[in-house]
């Protein structure tokens, strides 16, 4: 995500950035890029002006034209701009920051029910949110009841119920997941408008009889400039007076978003906005432009189709990505979300003997599928999100390289050395490979296994780094897939001396 | 298309004037006035704030500019005459016509395949059960196939829309293989003699490859099928999407070649310009607009109007 303003911002700097000392034009010279930049990620064009002279007056200043290395003192301009932005709405006083900073982004009220609203345009994905809400509050203990209050969209009342079971059957948490409806009331568009009132009113009486933590109601999907659904969403806050009012956008949404954000607000006083659909390339400018011009925080993001893929917004996190400085701390999180500190320290010491087996690789590779996209996942490590703007990253070359695994004995899967070229004929076979997918995953683990007995000793910190000094090469050694790749259609040849560039650059 | 109810109309007796505060007047803006630096650099945000992008607004008022600077456009009422008669031309009729199979050498009947793509809440099927009433209201047979295996209760929510609007729907198991069901419909719309067979696929980012690439199987085994089908392949893209929609479109149509847009939900505040910038990118036309949530809400695209929309008062 963010991934082409991260390029663009890049590009603008780095011109900045080599300079001993620069004048007055290179500031704004690069200024002018910096908001073409903002313009085509959807930025709203109010907020990138006042960004973009912000940004300007300060540069402009003393600090930079006189400091030692301008480039960096720019960049830091920039990067606290953004924050600040994202953090509380590019208020010039620091007052609002702490407040949006350290926010829990869910209040929880005792005794509950705490009331959630959830609300939005058509399509921006609510129903799909509540549901990893639900996930989210189940995870932490809470019990959650999800009301289906979309009685407009054809069958969003069975979509709710689905994901409801999804969340109760499939998500870990130990809380209790309940679903409440009232079917005979939907009805055609525009022939139900009001029934909502009463289906929320009921579910909130139902969550307060089963002792409920937390009621969502899942409102129907409108647009901000009809009067009669918006009358609809009034009467609801108001009949049940939900504790917290969230917005939902998609994070593709043009210049439009602030009009449709606005107008929530006004009606209803929103709490927060969660943004979905992250995980695509967007740019991101509905999440910078909203919270400058509704005042209100960005409380979540969702990354994925999964029902675990929600994520909390941390907006020095997404400033420092858009400008190519990774994000190592969310992957820090994601990897302490799915293992264990047991598994994680068996596994270490595994390592560090280098007794890993077939067995723990594939085990590994499943934990970091748990953990999101490969892509994703590799966006935020720091250098790493330019280098693989072109890079295809194919999830199925890691089912190949289950598939291989899957086709070992027990025997070889404890010992990779037993694999000779018979057994590798036959695994081949019965993964449905070629032999030289199978000698690629081989020779792959051994350089896993081996570079993991090098790290073992090493903090986490530099571990980052190593795996940063891979090359590309070294990472598609990694198994074994068509293409030689179990990350797929990885050019390394073509990335190599990018990579290259990039790291002198750095230096 | 036999809908040629105004988008104005619509807009009026849908929704509320709240509508007219959003549209700032463009034409209040540039009427009666004579063409300067400043309005160029207003016309120029409008453009901007209209999703155009900055590149195609550049282009636009860089051809405006050099016209005012030849003396040829002085007034903004012409400025504002160039910019529909620019905008016009980028979308000619021949363009924005729904391809229909032509019939076999036997005489036979050959359905007219439509696949229908996009990303996560484009609106495609809302966007198929207008284009499946207008295709019924204009005496065709239509049935739908319901590829979308993925999403909790898509299937539903077309079988819904196939009760109401009294057409067939032939679907697959939820989490089943779409393409074995667009292959099955296929089937079903060749053995009975089906006009029109409207193909709804799961949404999907455009940047999932492995979903790209089924998308791409369902085609071809469409293709296989009948042969010449997908006649159309329209991608539904939400008028409020941003820039991002031309990274779709240009996925969309590695994927599937995409034949002409859906660009739904037309009816809120925001304007849709990114047409313009997929058109100039990608020379993708666009086919119908959706402007509102019943079947009915829909209309052939008409450059004129939606560029007097895009400016409107």
């Amino acid at each position: 995500m963010f991934g082409t303003l991260t390029d663009k911002f890049s590009n603008a700097l780095r011109s900045l950035s080599g300079k001993g000392k620069i004048s007055e034009t290179n500031v704004r010279e690069a200024m002018e890029q910096v908001r073409q930049a903002l313009l085509e990620a959807d930025v709203h064009y109010e907020v990138v002006q006042s960004f973009t002279e912000r940004v300007q007056t300060q540069a402009l200043g003393t600090e930079v034209l006189q400091s030692v290395k301008p480039g960096q003192q720019m960049i830091k301009i920039v990067h606290d701009e953004l924050i600040r932005l994202m953090a509380s709405g590019g208020a010039p006083s620091g007052e609002d920051d702490e407040a949006a900073g350290d926010e829990p982004s869910i209040m929880y009220v005792s005794p509950g029910p705490t009331v959630i609203m959830m609300c939005g345009l058509q399509g921006s994905g609510k129903t799909t949110t509540c549901g990893k809400l639900a996930a989210y509050l189940k995870k932490r203990g809470k019990s959650v009841m999800l009301a289906a209050a979309d009685l407009q969209r054809p069958a969003a009342v069975h979509q709710l119920n689905v994901l409801a079971d999804q969340v109760s059957t499939e998500m870990t948490g130990g809380a209790q997941v309940h679903f409440y409806s009232e079917p005979d009331k939907v009805a055609e568009y525009g022939k139900a408008v009001g029934a909502a009132v009463t289906v929320c009113r009921n579910a909130l009486a139902a969550a307060k009889d089963k002792k409920i933590d937390v009621l969502i109601l899942d409102t129907a999907g409108r647009l901000h400039i009809n009067d009669q659904l918006m009358d609809e969403l009034r009467q609801v806050n108001s009949a049940v007076g939900p504790h917290q009012v969230f917005l939902v956008i998609d994070a593709m949404t043009g210049q439009d978003a602030v009009n449709s954000a606005r107008a929530f607000n006004d009606q209803l006083e929103l709490d927060g906005v969660i943004i979905t659909k992250f995980d695509s390339d967007t740019r991101g400018g509905a999440a910078l432009s909203v919270r400058s011009i509704t005042g209100k925080p960005i409380k979540f993001i969702g990354t994925g189709e999964k029902l675990d893929a929600l994520e909390e917004f941390h907006p020095e996190r997404v400033a420092s990505r858009i400008l190519g400085m990774g994000d190592v701390v969310s992957l820090v999180e994601k990897a302490q979300e799915q293992v264990s500190e047991e598994e994680a320290l068996a596994l270490q010491e595994k390592m560090a003997k280098g007794k890993m087996t077939m067995d723990d690789f594939l085990n590994q590779l499943r934990m970091i599928r748990r953990m999101g996209s490969m892509k994703s996942l590799l966006g935020m490590l720091p250098g790493v999100g330019n280098m693989l703007k072109d890079v295809n990253l194919d999830e199925k070359q890691i089912d190949r390289t289950e598939a291989i695994i899957g086709s070992m004995t027990k025997v070889e899967r404890a010992n990779a050395d037993l694999l000779d070229n018979s057994r590798r004929r036959r695994i081949a076979r019965g993964s449905g490979t070629q032999q030289q997918d199978v000698s690629q995953l081989v020779k792959g683990f051994e350089m896993v296994s081996q570079m993991s007995k090098q790290m073992a000793g090493m903090g986490m910190l530099s571990k980052v780094k190593a795996m940063a000094g891979m090359s590309p090469a070294d990472v598609a050694a990694l198994g074994g897939g068509r293409g030689g790749n179990p990350f797929g259609g990885a050019r390394p040849e073509q990335n190599k001396p990018k990579f290259k560039e990039r790291k002198k650059k750095s230096r | 298309m036999g809908l040629f109810k105004s988008i104005f109309a619509k807009v009026k007796e849908g929704l509320a004037k709240t509508r007219q505060q959003f549209i700032g007047g463009l034409r209040t803006i540039l009427s009666g006035k004579q063409l300067s630096p400043e309005l160029l650099d207003q016309l120029h945000a409008r453009l901007i704030q209209a999703d155009v992008g900055v590149k195609a607004s550049d282009e636009l008022i860089k051809d405006l500019r050099a016209g005012w600077e030849r003396g040829e456009i002085t007034t903004g009422d012409q400025a504002l005459g160039f910019l529909k008669d620019q905008l016009g031309r980028y979308w000619p009729d021949e363009d924005r016509r729904v391809h229909f199979a032509p019939p076999g050498s036997d005489g036979k009947k050959t359905p007219t395949v439509i696949l229908v793509c996009g990303i996560n809440g484009a609106g495609k099927t809302t966007s198929i059960a207008k284009i499946a009433k207008s295709m019924r209201d204009e005496g065709r047979s239509v049935m739908l196939a319901a590829c979308d295996t993925f999403r909790a209760a898509a299937v539903e929510q077309l079988e819904i829309w196939s009760g109401r609007l009294g057409v067939e729907v032939i679907k697959g198991k939820q989490g089943g293989d779409p393409a074995a069901v667009a292959f099955d419909a296929a089937e079903a719309a060749l053995s009975r003699g089906i006009d029109v067979l409207i193909v709804d696929t799961a949404g999907r980012l455009h940047t999932q490859d492995h979903l790209m690439r089924q998308l791409t199987k369902i085609k071809s085994v469409i293709a296989k099928k009948i042969p010449g089908a997908p006649h159309e392949v329209i991608l539904v893209l939400d008028a409020t999407t941003g820039q991002n929609a031309l990274n779709q479109a240009k996925a969309f149509t590695e994927a599937t070649q995409v034949t002409g847009i859906f660009l739904a939900k037309l009816d809120g505040t925001a304007r849709g310009g990114i047409v313009v910038a997929i058109r100039e990118a990608l020379n993708i036309p666009v086919k119908f607009i959706g402007v509102g949530e019943t079947p009915d809400d829909v209309e052939p695209f008409e450059p004129a109007k939606f560029v007097e929309a895009m400016f409107a008062e």
